[in-house]
């Protein structure tokens, strides 16, 4: 008997620890977004073929097109179907998530999109989600506010290719490619420099250099006499990736191509995932 | 029996052991302040800090390290900076449960409140103030620091938690209204000294209604326009709140937000939305990029935004073509009561977290306290709409001179700056803070969510009622846990257990019946052996 009783002490505090340790906690906000009952289809990406998939939900008018999209007037309710081309970052305090989407005919910008830590690890790249929200737009950003997303489940997969936009730098033309995979090529490393000071650098953490490495890295290249500032965004690209490393060790007067997103704020402001120094 | 005893007790202790490290952390001793500083031995102090991305800042900083470094070689301070409050709150928390928090830190009283939940975790500074020594113009220090009266009284009051100071502050600030006063006249209106809620309503009503057929706002020739554009609604909600004598919260942490006055003034903000008078930050974009390209007539931000404010701002995030020139005018948030105005005290404040070494404390003690030195205040308040926090650096000279040079240049005495700071100077009694407990930061966040979800409904056509707004408050007490026992020992209902605990009071309630069973059962069968042994001897003696 005192074995049983021993054996009941000992399981009701193994019980209490766990629930000590237990699970979520309470000040944890609820994704608001559906559940997907199983994850995306994760097949290869489409390769080499800007056009994605034709999407079912589309042609039957349940959701938006691009156009129809575009045509919308602001703060009105969009849904979308799309496919993710990249995670910018996860908040932990809203149980929110901010993605680039992308389908054949444009980008789409989910800002503070409701979303489980959960469903945000299912949300690979090329992933087909169907996004419900409000098209918004803030500092000239055209984005979907608000938002909650399901999986499109049996969809395929669609990773866009880079659209070159090096000839419509400083055009009016660009901001029709807002929010897509872009590429930029053969421009040259200019000089930024930090106010009160002639010192010359290749990039600079923060927008005036008042930051340090982990920051936003922002450097300017040129291209065809003209230069632009470009922008390492530590959210979507932190100091562990690639593309940061890359920017860190440019030189100015090297010629470099790059790809990223074509975000917007007030003015074009491409967010860079990759760098390459081409000479 | 002895030996089920034994088992009991040690059962109870392991329980208690195991529970008490449920929660991790290990605890730490209250720190006493050291007779003296060890200067024999060195010591690393991480500072946390914030800047407004602003270099100029975290040069003053660096500078603030160097010099101070160069008085006590035995210190080192390592920077690690933030340009937001949110980011240090946040990391802190984390470091809070694996004991690693920084030295000091830049922080808001709000958020030292939940720092504060631990034990021992942020040092009282009280001891510290008065120690003859290494204390508030302390004998011992190798830099001339203000003494606590020297400290403005209003700014170090902001500091006091619970009976105890646990910050110093660092910088103040307040709201300003910003204003295209060459609009407010082509409207019709004159520039009053004091604005009006009812004014600055009136006049964005007025701007909006410029709106002609094919879009085009007659009053700036644009598209855009946004009359009153407010950065943080926070604020917004919380000087309307105090300006009319309505409830926020109590001192000890009761809330009182969701009340009557913050739903007409709910209502009040979605009529003019609705109208096309008014957005938010997070709605629309920074009121200073508004403002600088003609497409806003009143834009609030805090005095320490003011340098991106106006046609010849220094800073600037729009591009020069897309700025236009205008008169730029600086008011205190609008008012209520013009003859008794309120307005918030902000900026941030610095604290001092404990360590196991009472000497490293002290060290960083130090180094906190060297930020109050006026070559530090002069140096970074000047860098914004800031204004230093001790008497001593507002009436240095240096200072003096500073404030008398507005708009001598647009860099460093830029006029719209320095109307800022002197809007605060001359007002400084008339600011406020509201009151800080475990929560209070959270409830802030709910105060600013309420403006911000109205508008965003007005705009998109959704009904803003009574049904609306009691929704909103139920949904945003949930949201921002405002719904829990308040930290005064009010009562919520917390819903039924979740079925796990059930199962789990209702395993512990059986063993202690099996326990109280086997005991009893235990104690009957003594009894009759007891008698049958007695029976025995009897027996035996017969």
């Amino acid at each position: 008997m005192k074995k049983i009783l021993s054996v009941l002490m000992a399981l009701g505090m193994a019980c209490s620890l766990a629930a000590c340790a237990g699970g979520a906690s309470s000040s944890e906000a609820v994704s608001e977004a559906p559940s997907s009952s199983e994850a995306a289809t994760q097949e290869e990406a489409v390769p080499a073929e800007q056009d994605a998939p034709q999407l079912d939900a589309v042609a039957s008018g349940e959701v938006m097109n691009y156009d129809q999209y575009m045509a919308a007037e602001l703060d009105t309710q969009v849904t979308i179907q799309a496919y993710v081309q990249a995670k910018q970052a996860w908040y932990a305090d809203q149980a929110t998530a901010t993605v680039y989407l992308q389908d054949q005919d444009g980008g789409y910008f989910a800002y503070d999109m409701a979303c489980s830590e959960e469903d945000y690890a299912k949300l690979t790249e090329g992933t087909c989600i169907r996004v419900t929200g409000f098209k918004s737009e803030w500092s000239g950003e055209v984005e979907i506010m608000d938002g909650t997303f399901e999986f499109v489940e049996d969809a395929d997969t669609f990773v866009s290719m880079p659209l070159d936009v090096t000839e419509l730098l400083g055009t009016d033309e660009l901001i029709y490619s807002q929010n897509q995979r872009v590429a930029f090529k053969g421009l040259t490393v200019e000089p930024s420099t930090v106010e009160g000071s002639d010192e010359e650098h290749a990039f600079l953490y923060n927008w005036d250099g008042s930051g340090e490495d982990g920051d936003d890295l922002y450097f300017n290249a040129s291209y065809n006499g003209q230069t632009y500032t470009f922008t390492v965004e530590s959210y979507l690209c932190d100091n562990t990736t690639d593309v940061y490393n890359a920017v860190k060790n440019l030189e100015i007067g090297q010629t470099i191509d790059m790809e990223g997103f074509l975000y917007w704020y007030e003015g074009v402001n491409p967010h860079i995932t990759s760098v390459t120094v081409t000479g | 029996m002895k030996k089920f005893a034994s088992l009991c007790a040690a059962a109870l202790l392991l329980a208690a052991l195991a529970l008490s490290g449920c929660h991790g952390r290990r605890e730490q001793a209250a720190f006493a302040v050291p007779e003296s500083f060890d200067t024999s031995r060195n010591y690393e102090v991480v500072f946390w800090a914030k800047n407004d991305t602003n270099k100029t800042q975290t040069d003053i900083y660096k500078q603030a390290i160097e010099d101070f470094q160069k008085l006590y070689p035995n210190i080192t301070v390592t920077m690690r900076l933030y340009t937001n409050y949110g980011d240090i709150y946040n990391d802190v928390i984390t470091n809070i449960s694996t004991g690693t928090t920084p030295n000091v830190c830049i922080t808001y009283p709000d958020h030292i409140a939940t720092y504060l939940t631990g034990d021992n975790v942020v040092v009282p500074l009280d001891d510290l103030f008065a120690d003859e020594r290494y204390g508030l113009g302390g004998s011992e220090l190798l830099y001339e620091g203000p003494t606590q009266e020297e400290i403005v009284p209003q700014f170090l009051d902001e500091c006091r938690l619970g009976g105890a100071y646990y910050a110093i502050p660092y910088m103040r600030s307040t709201e300003a209204c910003y204003i295209n006063e060459d609009f407010v006249e082509a409207l019709g209106y004159e520039m009053p000294d004091v604005l009006t809620w009812d004014f600055i309503w009136e006049v964005s009503e007025a701007a909006a209604a410029t709106k002609g057929a094919d879009g085009v706002y007659s009053l700036n020739g644009q598209k855009v326009l946004i009359p009153f554009l407010y950065k943080s609604t926070d604020n917004m909600m919380i000087q309307m709140l105090r300006q009319k004598g309505a409830g926020y919260s109590t001192q000890t942490g009761d809330i009182q937000l969701f009340n009557d006055t913050t739903t007409e003034l709910l209502k009040g903000i979605a009529a003019h939305t609705a109208n096309g008078a008014f957005s938010t930050f997070k709605i629309s974009g920074y009121p200073a990029n508004f403002l600088n390209a003609g497409q806003c007539v009143f834009a609030v931000d805090s005095t320490a935004g003011s340098t991106w404010m106006g046609s010849d701002a220094p800073l600037m995030d729009i591009a020069a073509d897309e700025v236009v020139s205008f008169d730029t005018a600086v008011r205190m948030v609008p008012q209520f009561d013009p003859e008794n105005p309120q307005m918030i005290s902000q900026g941030p404040s610095i604290c001092v977290f404990n360590k196991q070494d009472p000497q490293e404390v002290l060290a960083s003690w130090l180094f906190a306290q060297y930020l109050l030195t006026d070559d530090v205040q002069i140096a970074y308040s000047e860098t914004e709409g800031y204004v230093p926090v001790t008497t001593r650096a507002q009436q240095n000279p240096d200072y003096q001179d500073y404030l008398s040079r507005a708009g001598e240049d647009n860099t460093t005495h830029y006029q719209v700056k320095m109307d800022a700071v002197q809007l605060l100077l001359d007002h400084m009694d008339d600011t406020f803070v509201t009151a800080v407990f475990n929560g209070s930061a959270s409830l802030r966040d709910a105060a600013g969510q309420l403006i911000e979800d109205v508008t965003k409904s007005v705009r998109r056509s959704q009904t803003v009622d009574d049904a609306y707004i009691q929704a909103l408050y139920t949904d945003t007490q949930s949201l921002y846990h405002l719904d829990a026992a308040s930290p005064s020992g009010g009562k919520a209902d917390l819903g039924p257990l979740p079925g796990t605990a059930v199962a789990l009071l209702a395993g512990l309630v059986v063993a202690w019946i099996l326990i109280f069973a086997y005991v009893a059962w235990q104690a009957v069968r003594r009894r009759r052996a007891e008698k049958a042994q007695k029976a025995r001897w009897q027996g035996k003696k017969g």
